[in-house]
């Protein structure tokens, strides 16, 4: 219905994933849980799947 | 719970996510011409937003707390929930009863009810269904709420009305087409945001195996954790185990529950009766755009409901493992005591005379209002009478000594453990998208059912699309308003609530025999339908007030409350509520069977053979998949997901 859901849910993780890897890069005080910068990663890995989600739309 | 202090990267996520959600209402709106648009979609959705849709508008947050709550108090065996109670029943309604609902073109359950037998039948379904959806959905409001007010130090009434309205926001402009969409951009927050918890805290057990190895001393030993009352143990594999400790019988097992009410009462009457006939989860499905897509949505959603358990239940038992850990400083959050007992309690233990411990035991104890550990607080008001502890010492030690646990406050418990900010926020985010989640779904299925099945039919017939488009649209800003209520009336009336959901409890145990014979046998008649789910709810309240659970009784034999049974008679006693629950689904469901099936043999069936072709198995034409892929094949597909399902009952056997 006029609507690709792709695309909202790509740029929502898009942005989110590069807010939370750019504030894990940034803040590393004692910001890690367990020895794991787990912002950072976490952040990366909601930036590649909100990239996927993106290309998927993009491709039609 | 100390309140946690959110910081702008959590907000910022939180704005995010409720900016798109209320971006993807808006976007939508432009589309919204017709009555069918905004409350079925007009039927255009595809499979795989279809499917997500259906599993998260049942991933309300009353499972994520209650999941991780229950994987804490029984182990894996919670899993049976999904690998027995959900996925056998959502390959039985795609295969065998969506071709009916779709097929029909019925625009509710209710509808198709009213085809299949009479109006009569329509009005108790539907009646009830509205009621309670609005009350759920309510229920579900009141625990963000007062979740939000405990966690985060925010106002009960401003967290209550600014999630509804935001929920309001993109119900009303986008209608179900919105819910749907929006609930697939929640099912990936909701997965994203609770996945790295359970990472961190596997790592922090180390791994797999040991969390396993730490739950076997749960198992020997509940009473250390406050699971259970003391002397109780299981075998060592009684919280890793899914299989065994149930087929050793009810008291093996921390559920209290014996094989057979797990397979014939979980397993069927109360996993087909919700599956297969509720009008929230089946209406996604009823959106899609064609029969096949239909008849795959709920396979699309059995594939993530089947690994669910790892996502929502392990966070429980992680729990449960980190207990048997001292170096971890963790514990089940205690039962809920306010500020001003721990006052009280700490002024008792400052004051105690520490050679009259029992004393000071019973004095924290009238103060906490709570069952607690008489051998540490001894021990702290001796700490105390030697080197003079701080108040804020003298708290913890209140805190670890509180014998009863919020078994609820356990996921969040974990997510304050292991979560800095940012990740924080985004966690936060992933519980408040699966409150929302569920309230959109309760409130579309409301206001679809409310428009069509009981303004439509019986206040309004004959008026123009545009008339019920405008109704759709009033009934949602109404539904909205009264879960507002209906969380306001829980907060005040919990006994009340109480009441009501066991009614509701009653009212769904019998339905599925209505279904089943509806479908699959054109004899049974309206008349038959109508009086013997009466005879099914009747004979449930019987059973309820003729059995009772072990600890509802005092010494000597009597009930001790009247909510969990046996208030006209104890004819039997069952080791737990579960159990009780389990058993009375089972007994409802042959008793309106039964009734349904003599009193149809006795009555006349008002409608032709013709009348009923599509509407049951026998008489309507079956569907031939030749022109579809082999993996779009719903009863392949069906048959796959079953065996995937039986491997993984056999590695937690």
């Amino acid at each position: 219905m006029g609507l690709d859901i792709r695309w909202p849910i790509g740029l929502m993780f898009t942005l989110i994933g590069a807010l939370l890897a750019g504030f894990g890069a940034v803040v590393q005080s004692d910001a890690i849980s367990l020895g794991i910068n787990i912002n950072l990663i976490w952040g990366l890995i909601l930036l590649g799947f909100g990239v996927l989600m993106l290309l998927g739309a993009a491709k039609g | 719970m100390q309140a946690i202090q959110l910081q702008w990267i959590d907000y910022t996520i939180l704005v995010a996510y409720v900016a798109f959600v209320i971006g993807i209402g808006w976007t939508l709106a432009r589309y919204m011409k017709t009555s069918s648009d905004f409350l079925t979609s007009a039927r255009s959705i595809p499979t795989w937003v279809t499917g997500l849709a259906f599993i998260s508008a049942n991933l309300g947050a009353l499972e994520l707390v209650g999941m991780a709550a229950s994987g804490a108090k029984y182990g894996i065996s919670t899993a049976h929930f999904y690998w027995v109670g959900a996925i056998p029943a959502m390959i039985f309604l795609a295969v065998f009863m969506m071709p009916f609902y779709y097929g029909s073109k019925a625009r509710s359950v209710p509808e198709y009810l009213k085809m299949r037998f009479d109006e009569r039948v329509r009005a108790l379904n539907s009646v009830a269904f509205a009621v309670m959806t609005i009350f759920a959905s309510g229920i579900s409001m009141n625990a963000l709420a007062k979740l939000l007010h405990s966690l985060l130090g925010w106002d009960y009434n401003v967290a209550l009305w600014i999630s509804s309205g935001v929920v309001l926001l993109y119900v009303l402009k986008g209608g179900l087409t919105s819910a749907i969409y929006t609930e697939v951009l929640q099912f990936f927050m909701i997965v994203l945001g609770f996945a790295p918890v359970v990472y961190l805290g596997l790592k922090d057990v180390g791994g797999w195996h040991a969390m396993n190895h730490s739950l076997q001393s749960v198992a020997v030993n509940p009473a250390a954790l406050y699971l259970k009352d003391a002397g109780t143990t299981y075998a060592p594999n009684a919280w890793t185990s899914a299989w065994q400790p149930v087929l050793g019988g009810a008291s093996a097992n921390p559920m209290g529950v014996d094989w057979f009410a797990m397979i014939f009462g979980l397993g069927f009457v109360l996993s087909f009766g919700y599956w297969c006939t509720n009008f929230l989860v089946v209406q996604r499905a009823m959106a899609a755009k064609n029969m096949t897509a239909a008849r795959n949505t709920p396979l699309v959603a059995a594939v993530p409901k089947m690994f669910f358990p790892f996502l929502v239940i392990v966070p429980g038992m992680i729990a449960a493992a980190l207990c048997t850990m001292p170096d971890k400083g963790y514990r089940i959050p205690p039962a809920l005591v306010s500020e001003a007992a721990y006052a009280k309690a700490v002024d008792a233990v400052k004051t105690a005379d520490a050679t009259k411990p029992d004393a000071a035991v019973a004095a924290v104890h009238d103060a906490v209002g709570k069952n607690i550990d008489g051998v540490k607080i001894a021990s702290l008001v001796a700490a105390n009478a030697t080197s003079k502890l701080t108040d804020e010492q003298i708290k913890q030690g209140i805190y670890n000594s509180v014998a009863e646990n919020d078994y609820d406050g356990v996921i969040l418990s974990l997510v304050k453990k292991y979560c800095p900010p940012g990740l924080l926020g985004l966690a936060l985010t992933a519980l408040l998208a699966s409150f929302m989640s569920g309230m959109a779904g309760n409130v579309t299925a409301f206001n679809t059912v409310f428009t069509y099945d009981l303004y439509q039919a019986y206040f309004a017939k004959g008026k123009s699309d545009h008339h019920y488009f405008i109704t759709g649209k009033v009934i949602t800003v109404v539904g909205i308003l009264l879960s507002i209520g209906a969380a306001y009336f829980a907060s005040m009336y919990n006994n009340c609530m109480d009441i009501i959901q066991l009614v509701f409890g009653f009212v769904n145990a019998p339905l599925f025999a209505t279904f089943l014979l509806g479908m699959f046998w054109k004899r049974t008649t309206g008349t038959g339908a109508f009086l013997g789910l009466f005879g099914g709810i009747a004979c449930s309240a019987l059973f309820h007030a003729l059995t009772s659970v072990g600890s509802n009784l005092d010494a000597a034999g009597h009930v001790i409350n009247s909510m969990k049974g046996g208030y006209l008679h104890v004819a039997h006693v069952f080791p737990s509520e579960m159990a009780q629950n389990f058993w009375l689904a089972a007994f409802a469901f042959i008793a309106c069977f039964s009734f349904t099936a003599v009193i149809s043999l006795a009555t006349k069936s008002q409608k032709t053979d013709a009348d009923l072709k599509g509407l049951v198995y026998s008489l309507t034409p079956k569907i031939v998949d030749n022109n579809i892929p082999i993996y779009q094949k719903p009863a392949v597909v069906g048959i796959v997901l079953l065996i995937v399902c039986i491997i993984l009952n056999f590695i937690f056997w």
